[in-house]
C-alpha cells in the first residue's frame, strides 16, 4: 500500500512524528499565549524552562531515585515555583517599563540557565529511560506505534484541552479574560490582578516544564534542547495569534503535522516550512488564523 | 449633616507628568447621590479613578467610611466596598453576557441576588449567553451598572451612564438610579448631561482645573440655574 507513492508506514511514520513534534509545540506555546495574554511579555526563558523540567526529571531519578511518573507532577510543580519567584523579583519591577525590558530580561535568563546547564552538564546529553508500564508498542499493521509515543500525545492533548476548559469556562477563566482585556478595571472590582498575574506565570511556566518531562525520554536530556525548539514555538504563537490559547494549541499540533508531512514528500523544506507558513499567515492575516485584529 | 460615607479633602492627582486634580473637596453623604459637573477635561473621571485606586500617583485624604484608602492599592478598595461603573462601560468582549454580569467578586454581604438583578435587567437573562459587546449601548450600560449590583458594594461611582444613549434610555437608566437609591444604595455620578443630573442628584459639586469651584443642594438649583449652566458652557 502507498500514498503517492510514498510507503504507507513512511507517510504514517513522519505523520506520528509530526503529531509528536506538534504535541511539544502545542504544550510549549499554550504557556506561551497564556503569560504573553496577561503579563504582555514575550517568555523568552520558555526554551529554557522546558529544558530545566526535563533536567528536574533527570536530577529526581539521578539524585533522589523519583521516577517519572512523581516526576511528571513534581518536575513542573518546582519548575512552576521558580518561575512564580522569577515573575515577584525580577518580572514585577519591570511590569510598568515598556515590555522590551521583560524580553530582555527573560533572553537573559534563558542564555544563564542553558548556560549553567552547560557548564555542569556539557552538551552531549543524558539519558533518560521510558518507564516500564510504557514500554513497548502497538502493531497497527501498517506500522509499529511505540506506547510512550502514543502517551505523549494522548497527555499533551488532554493537558491542552484541560488548559482551555480552564480558560474558557470556569469562572477563574473569565476572569483572567478580562484581565486581559482591561486589568486596570477588573482590579476595581476587587480582583488581586498582581496574583492572577504571578499564577499564570507560573502555571505557564509550569506546562513548559511538563513539556520538558514528557520529551525527557524520547530526546536525551540536553541543555540546548530548549533553544533547538523554542525558535519554531515563537513562530508557531505568532502563526496562531498572539496570546490566542486556541490558536496556540490548533497550531501547534497542526504546524507539527505540517512539518512531518513535508519531510516526506520535500524533506529539505521541512525545517523552513513553518518559518514559509509564518510568513504567508502574517501577508494574509497580521493578527494570526485565531488572533483578534487590534 | 448626615454621616459621611466618602469624604475626600485636598486630593491631587497626576498622570505621569501632568497634574490633573489641584485639591479636589467634597463629600458624600449615606444614601445619597451626588453629582459632579463639570466641562470635558475638568478632573471628573480622574477624580473617580483615583477614589478607585487606579491614578498611582495620588496625595491628600479619601475617606470610605471611617477607612482612609488613599494608599490603597484598588482592589483593596474594592474589597472595602466601593464599585466602579467606568467611562465607555468597560463591557469584556471576550466574556458573555452572563461572565460580565458574574465576573466582579462579591465583597460584603447584602447585595442584590441574580434574581432581582434579572428583575431590574429582564434583557441580561434573555442574552446571557450573547457576547458582551454585542448587546446595544444601553444595554451594555445596564450590564455595567447590574454588575457592581451584586457586590454588596455601598458607594457605586458611576461616571456618565447616559453618554451617548438614546432619550429613552436615559429615563429608564435614571428610574433605575431612583430605584438603587431606595434600596439604599450611595451614588456618586459624573454627568456632562445636566438635566439628567439635576433629575437624580440630591447635592452638585461644579469642577473646574482640578478642583470644586461651587456647590448646590437640589432645592438651590432653580435659583441658581444660569449660574451653573455659565460653569457647563451649555
Amino acid at each position: 500500500m502507498a500514498f503517492f507513492d510514498i510507503p504507507l508506514p513512511v507517510f504514517m511514520g513522519q505523520l506520528l512524528i509530526g503529531l509528536i513534534n506538534g504535541a511539544f509545540y502545542a504544550v510549549l506555546s499554550l504557556g506561551l499565549a497564556l503569560i504573553f495574554g496577561l503579563l504582555n511579555i514575550v517568555n523568552f526563558a520558555h526554551g529554557a524552562l522546558y529544558m530545566v523540567g526535563a533536567f528536574v526529571a533527570f536530577l529526581l531519578l539521578d539524585i533522589l531515585g523519583i521516577g517519572y511518573w512523581p516526576s511528571l507532577v513534581l518536575a513542573p510543580i518546582i519548575v512552576g515555583l521558580f518561575g512564580i519567584v522569577i515573575e515577584r523579583l525580577l518580572l514585577r519591577p519591570l511590569a510598568d517599563l515598556d515590555h522590551l525590558y521583560g524580553l530582555l530580561l527573560t533572553f537573559g535568563l534563558a542564555l544563564l540557565l542553558e548556560g549553567a546547564f552547560r557548564h555542569f552538564y556539557g552538551v552531549s546529553g543524558e539519558r533518560y529511560a521510558i518507564p516500564d508500564s510504557l514500554q513497548g508498542g502497538f502493531n497497527l499493521g501498517f506500522m509499529f506505534l511505540p506506547t510512550y509515543r502514543a502517551w505523549v500525545i494522548a497527555a499533551s492533548l488532554i493537558v491542552c484541552i484541560a488548559t482551555w476548559l480552564l480558560i474558557e469556562k470556569t469562572r477563574l477563566g473569565a476572569t483572567m479574560r478580562a484581565a486581559v482585556e482591561n486589568a486596570d478595571l477588573v482590579r476595581a472590582f476587587g480582583v488581586n490582578v498582581p496574583l492572577l498575574v504571578t499564577i499564570t506565570y507560573g502555571f505557564g511556566v509550569a506546562l513548559a516544564a511538563f513539556a520538558g518531562v514528557l520529551a525527557a525520554p524520547i530526546y536525551s536530556v540536553n541543555p540546548l534542547m530548549g533553544s533547538n525548539i523554542i525558535i519554531v514555538v515563537f513562530a508557531i504563537v505568532v502563526i496562531g495569534g498572539l496570546g490566542s490559547i486556541k490558536g496556540a494549541i490548533v497550531s501547534g499540533f497542526l504546524l507539527g503535522v505540517c512539518e512531518g508531512l513535508t519531510r516526506v514528500f520535500w524533506p529539505e523544506a521541512s525545517n523552513i516550512v513553518i518559518f514559509v507558513v509564518m510568513a504567508i499567515v502574517l501577508i494574509v492575516r497580521p493578527a494570526g488564523l485565531f488572533g483578534k485584529a487590534a | 449633616m448626615t454621616e459621611f460615607l466618602l469624604s475626600v479633602e485636598g486630593l491631587e492627582a497626576w498622570y505621569d507628568e501632568s497634574h490633573i486634580l489641584h485639591g479636589m473637596n467634597f463629600t458624600v453623604g449615606k444614601g445619597e447621590i451626588v453629582t459632579l459637573l463639570g466641562r470635558n477635561g475638568a478632573g471628573k473621571t480622574t477624580t473617580m479613578r483615583s477614589i478607585m485606586g487606579l491614578v498611582r500617583k495620588r496625595t491628600g485624604s479619601i475617606r470610605f467610611g471611617s477607612v482612609e484608602t488613599i494608599g490603597l492599592s484598588a482592589n483593596q478598595i474594592a474589597r472595602a466596598g466601593i464599585a466602579f461603573c467606568p467611562e465607555e462601560r468597560g463591557i469584556f468582549s471576550s466574556l458573555t453576557v452572563k461572565e460580565n454580569l458574574m465576573l466582579p467578586p462579591v465583597v460584603a454581604e447584602g447585595g442584590m441576588g441574580v434574581d432581582r438583578v434579572y428583575e431590574l435587567f429582564p434583557i441580561l437573562q434573555a442574552r446571557g449567553a450573547s457576547q458582551g459587546t454585542k448587546l446595544s449601548g444601553g444595554e451594555q450600560q445596564m450590564l455595567a451598572i447590574a454588575r457592581i449590583l451584586r457586590t454588596g458594594a455601598h458607594l457605586l461611582l458611576l461616571d456618565e451612564p447616559t453618554e451617548g444613549l438614546a432619550p429613552v434610555i436615559v429615563e429608564q437608566i435614571g428610574q433605575i438610579i431612583q430605584k438603587l437609591k431606595e434600596e439604599g444604595f450611595t451614588i456618586l455620578l459624573v454627568e456632562q448631561n445636566f438635566r439628567f443630573a439635576e433629575a437624580v442628584g440630591d447635592r452638585h459639586y461644579v469642577v473646574e482645573h482640578g478642583e470644586v469651584i461651587d456647590s448646590f443642594e437640589r432645592r438651590e438649583v432653580e435659583a441658581n440655574r444660569e449660574k451653573i449652566t455659565g460653569y457647563l458652557g451649555v
